[in-house]
């Protein structure tokens, strides 16, 4: 399909950005790598009346070491992410989950922020985000703010940007050691969405685990935390037996959706299979 | 062309890489969107967003006033000059044949048929103005259930016809009555052929430029003469003043295979503007109005004995046409009355097949046409025959198979099989397979309930292709022949032109024409350039389809290129002063016998020829060829496909351990295009048994007009095959060549999804629902059937939004 028409700004500064979003009135979009955001324009599903379009602000580009945390910049691409040392290091959920993403040409154009600010809870990275307790760093002509991601994701393809604020990047705690990850995807083919995932880290003392984070991926119209499960592996054993009756609690207040790739029932279902194993793998075991 | 002692090297039976690819691959080629001649107008299409519903009114005056726009119409504009999309197959004398306009004029009866048109300057304006036409519509009731549309008081599709059903076409052989009387085992079964929507990598794509009272159409087609003649036939132009060119064509499985709409009203627009236009389909709008594939509900029962051996089988179809009939729709099952028996022998067997109205998008020839589906359901039953007795599946067909030494056959469904070895084929596969070990595998997993489960499926199928001996399509009521044309010209120089009517779209003509022509004629491959696709070069051709180009077009091809040979051999007997029996020719140079040194290259005779200054008596000054092949008899690539599934009980997921496919498509021209074809039919047939499905929702909208909701496997999905030949040659054509285009999606389904019901079935599963997603495979260990899904929710992304459109 082709795009309906609709007024293209440069700008050469985030300043100037902000100021381009604040003058375009409530119907623009930014664009960063333009993977999500180009297709509903060519199929006519979203019709902004301006594309403030960020690929100047190579400042943004940067994913840089913020002592407790690493700050990844809004225009990083997946694949920077992907190979990134410090992500690597510090956030190795970030990387594995981001290495899932769709296909080659989609990671080498699409961006970690942008998936973020498209918020589509089947994305892969807004569960990831919300379990690694990032901070997402938002820029307006009224100054920034910070936005935690269990506040950013509202609802389906909804965050809690303004709309006059631009995401300019996220900030994301080191995991620190002792910490095992995993993603958990699942979805029918390499390039399609996942059905349920889930981003999971462990941290275990001997064969205690410590402390747990669990998000889902596509089990409601937002990223939700499965705080259930956090709750009943923490300081318990780590085994293959207690992370299966605590994954029972994965479902529990998710509204997951029924589409063709799977009914809300085999939703719910699959959330609780898929943690069990991102449990094990997480922790190693 | 190396040299060895013994000369050059054979082209035939070399995997030479296509001198095609570089430009195809990347892009530096004609495709049709890429051709722009200057005054070129762009064309929108407005298509129905009702599954079924009376047009009351349609207004495109706002649209005809936007900035850009030089015209706008209905289809009631074209009422009296854009005829009927034409159906050539008309499969009995009662069959119900509705008309069906290029553009709706009084009723739309599919979610996407077109209804107006816009005419602009460029793309953006087009599509922008059909935001601003106007259109009233009175919704009718859809009709999306093949069952229930055929049950009495059914809501009508075309409320004319009285009925839903277009035609029942009955084939029966044998006492079936006696076949199944007491027979010690039927199984009577119920498999669904879901609705495929094929997806070619290039879009269609016309482009129609008039010149005078004359007109030039370019179109993604696989097909340009028989479009070419359609078009004629439906516009009143005269065929001579239509000239159809295919440029390079990304594609089409059969989709391309058409008279579609857009290229009636690209050429009459043409007409009535007096400019060139063109019109490009987006990918969702294809998916809507691409014909689609498959879509049938088989019932079929099968009477054995306790050994195994079949004594009849009984098939009862009800096939989805769509809302209508076009080139060949009501055709397609029936292609698939011939393959129902596969390879093996029985005593009785009879067919029927209904076509059915829906208000769906028509359906065609899709990848295999009507074969895939009669393959799936034998192999499909001939597991489930073994698993019924208790017996090996190889064992079960070794028992029904036609023996090698049986050949030629005449089988149940009334066709002659010219040849094949059905052992050799399953020998070599159970090799590459390691069977025994992957059993014992199995046998280990059910013993230790492993979560995930080892499966092993076999399909031990032929199929006919080389479409089409003429006699038997005339005997079947198709409206046409399946000879192919071929001619080779000898220029002045020494290289060679060959024409053929069998157009390519991505499978490799121009190199396997060129190996061909290299080897009957002793000339270099790089002499050799291959022309088609363009009714002004290619005069002659019924195109591309069925598998048909190599053992039909090839063949013409070998025929033309021996004509040469012969009329050289004249003319370098003349110079060499011999005797033409006298003469040999080897390595593209004629020599007496005995006398080698002294000689004439067939280049040599060219340009004698050329000169004409001494040519022997009653000889034309020419050595150009042509030769028009009709085969005898249809031919029957066969081969065994073996498949390991590791399925995971807990969450439902199916995966490809192992894949092992052994064809016999006989002699073979080029290995590495064989390959390829049987790599990429392979991907299409596991996609129909895994991942692929055009779903309608209760009101008839397609729900997968995106790739996000219609999923197509990519390299990331699919094991690595392992695939192999064994070399019976057709006996039925000089060459000995059969066909591979479609051998590898017609084996692979059965294939998988009996691998995938053997893991399951110490649950109790004998079927799983095409295509066996996650979902349904974790529902059938349930004992559960799929709830209905087809509503698209949230959390989707794309899919979901595209869906929700």
């Amino acid at each position: 399909m082709i795009p309906a028409t609709f007024d293209y700004v440069r700008p050469a500064s985030v300043d100037d950005a902000a100021r381009a979003l604040a003058d375009a009135g409530e119907d623009a979009k930014v664009l960063a790598g333009g993977q999500s955001l180009m297709p509903l324009l060519r199929m006519r599903l979203a019709y902004p009346d301006a594309l403030i379009d960020l690929d100047r602000l190579d400042g943004l580009r940067e994913i840089r070491d913020d002592g407790g945390s690493v700050v990844i910049g809004a225009m990083a691409t997946h694949h920077q992410v992907i190979g990134d040392p410090l992500v690597r290091e510090h956030l190795p959920l970030i990387a594995r989950a981001t290495a899932t993403v769709a296909d080659p040409a989609v990671r080498h154009r699409g961006t970690f922020c942008g998936s973020l600010a498209h918020a589509d809870p089947a994305g892969d990275l807004p569960a990831v985000a919300l379990a690694l307790d990032a901070v997402l760093l938002a820029r307006s002509v009224r100054g920034e703010r910070e936005i935690p991601a269990a506040e950013f994701f509202v609802d389906w393809m909804t965050s809690a940007l303004e709309p006059d604020e631009l995401l300019v990047g996220v900030r994301v705690p080191k995991l620190g050691a002792g910490w095992g990850v995993h993603y958990e995807k699942f979805h029918r083919t390499a390039q399609a969405w996942a059905i349920v995932g889930v981003a999971c880290a462990v941290r275990r003392s001997g064969d205690t685990v410590e402390d747990a984070r669990v998000a889902l991926t596509n089990m409601g119209p937002a990223p939700v935390r499965a705080s259930g499960v956090e709750e009943a592996v923490r300081g318990r054993g780590a085994s293959r037996e207690a992370f299966q009756a605590a994954a029972g609690h994965a479902a529990e207040g998710t509204e997951p959706p029924t589409d063709l790739h799977g009914s809300a029932e085999y939703r719910a279902h699959l959330a609780s299979v898929l943690t069990a194993r991102a449990l094990s793998a997480a922790a190693g075991i | 062309m190396t040299a060895t002692a013994e000369g050059p090297a054979k082209e035939m039976g070399s995997p030479r890489k296509r001198s095609e690819d570089a430009r195809l691959i990347t892009g530096r080629t004609k495709w049709t969107d890429n051709m722009a001649p200057a005054g070129t107008l762009y064309v929108a299409f407005l298509r129905s967003p009702h599954a079924h519903a009376r047009i009351t009114g349609v207004d495109v005056g706002q649209a005809k006033s936007r900035p850009g726009v030089v015209a706008a119409f209905s289809g009631a504009d074209f009422a009296d000059e854009q005829g009927a999309l034409p159906c050539a197959w008309v499969v009995t004398e009662d069959m119900k044949h509705p008309h069906h306009p290029p553009m709706a004029v009084d009723e739309v009866r599919y979610v996407g048929e077109p209804v107006a048109c816009v005419v602009a300057r460029d793309r953006y304006a087009a599509f922008d103005a059909l935001e601003d036409i106007d259109v009233d519509y009175e919704p009718l009731p859809a009709v999306v259930d093949m069952e229930a549309a055929v049950a009495d008081g059914a809501d009508l599709v075309h409320e004319g016809l009285g009925t839903n059903t277009s035609y029942t076409w009955v084939f029966e052989n044998g006492d079936l009555d006696a076949a199944m009387r007491d027979a010690p085992v039927v199984l009577e079964r119920r498999y669904v052929q879901q609705r495929l929507i094929p997806t070619a990598m290039e879009p269609r794509s016309v482009l129609c430029v008039p010149e005078g009272d004359e007109f030039t159409l370019y179109s993604a087609t696989q097909i340009p003469h028989i479009l070419r003649l359609m078009l004629a036939t439906v516009t009143g132009i005269g065929e001579h003043r239509i000239r159809v060119v295919a440029p390079d064509v990304g594609g089409g499985f059969g989709s391309k295979l058409q008279v579609y709409g857009e290229e009636v009203l690209a050429l009459l627009l043409a007409r009535r503007l007096g400019r060139p236009v063109k019109w490009t389909e987006s990918r969702s709008e294809g998916n809507m109005t691409v014909h689609h594939g498959r879509d049938q509900i088989q019932r079929l029962t099968l009477a054995a004995e306790r050994d195994g051996r079949i004594r009849g089988l009984k098939v009862e179809l009800l096939a989805d046409m769509g809302a209508y009939l076009m080139l060949v729709t009501p055709g397609i099952p029936l292609l698939g009355a011939f393959m129902f028996n596969g390879i093996y022998k029985m005593d009785a067997y009879s067919f029927t097949c209904s076509g059915v109205f829906t208000t769906k998008t028509p359906t065609d020839a899709y990848r295999g046409a009507g074969r895939p589906e009669a393959t799936f359901a034998i192999e499909r039953l001939m597991d489930e025959l073994a698993a019924e007795l208790d017996m090996d599946p190889i064992e079960v067909r070794r028992r029904n198979w036609i023996a090698h030494e049986e050949f030629p056959y005449d089988t149940i469904a009334g066709l002659t099989y010219d040849s094949g070895n059905y052992e050799a084929a399953t020998d070599k596969a159970l090799e590459l397979f390691e069977y025994d070990k992957l059993r014992a595998e199995q046998a280990d997993r059910r013993e230790r309930h492993d979560p995930v489960q080892l499966g092993i499926g076999v399909s031990t199928f032929t199929e006919m292709c080389g479409l089409a001996p003429s006699r038997v399509l005339g005997s079947l009521s198709y409206g046409a022949g399946g000879w192919e044309h071929a001619s080779v010209r000898m220029l002045p120089s020494g290289k060679v032109e060959v024409v053929t009517g069998s157009s390519a779209h991505g499978q490799g003509h121009e190199t396997a024409w060129a190996q061909i022509t290299a080897d009957r004629l002793g000339v270099p491959f790089e002499d050799v350039k291959v022309l088609h696709g363009d009714t002004a070069v290619s005069h002659k051709g019924m195109d591309t389809y069925g598998s048909r180009s190599l053992a039909v077009g090839g063949v013409a091809l070998y025929s033309a290129c021996d004509k040469v040979v012969d009329k050289a051999r004249k003319v370098a007997a003349h110079l060499l002063e011999a005797s033409e029996q006298d003469l040999e020719f080897e390595n593209g140079r004629f020599s007496v016998r005995g006398v080698q040194q002294e000689g004439r290259t067939l280049q040599e005779v060219a340009l004698a020829a050329f000169a004409a200054h001494d040519l022997p008596d009653g000889i034309e000054p020419s050595l150009d060829s042509d030769a028009t092949y009709d085969p005898g008899n249809f031919s029957f690539p066969h081969g065994t496909h073996l498949c390991a599934t590791e399925v995971d009980t807990e969450t439902g997921m199916v995966r490809i351990r192992k894949y092992v496919a052994v064809d016999d498509v006989g002699k073979v021209v080029n290995p590495l295009i064989v390959e390829g074809q049987v790599h990429g039919g392979l991907a299409q047939g596991i996609a129909q048994a895994l991942y692929e499905e055009a779903v309608y929702d209760a009101d008839g909208n397609l729900t997968t007009t995106t790739m996000a909701d219609y999923l197509i496997p990519s390299a990331a999905d699919l094991p690595s095959f392992t695939t192999d030949r064994t070399e019976t040659p057709a006996t039925s054509n000089p060459m000995g060549v059969k066909g591979v285009g479609e051998a590898g999606t017609i084996a692979s389904t059965p294939a998988v999804v009996n691998a995938v019901v053997d893991a399951l079935r110490p649950f109790g599963v004998d079927d799983v629902e095409m295509p066996c997603t996650p979902e349904r495979v974790w529902r059938a260990l349930r004992s559960e059937s799929q709830p209905d899904t087809a509503e698209p929710g949230a959390g989707g992304g794309l899919g979901t939004a595209g869906g929700a459109q």
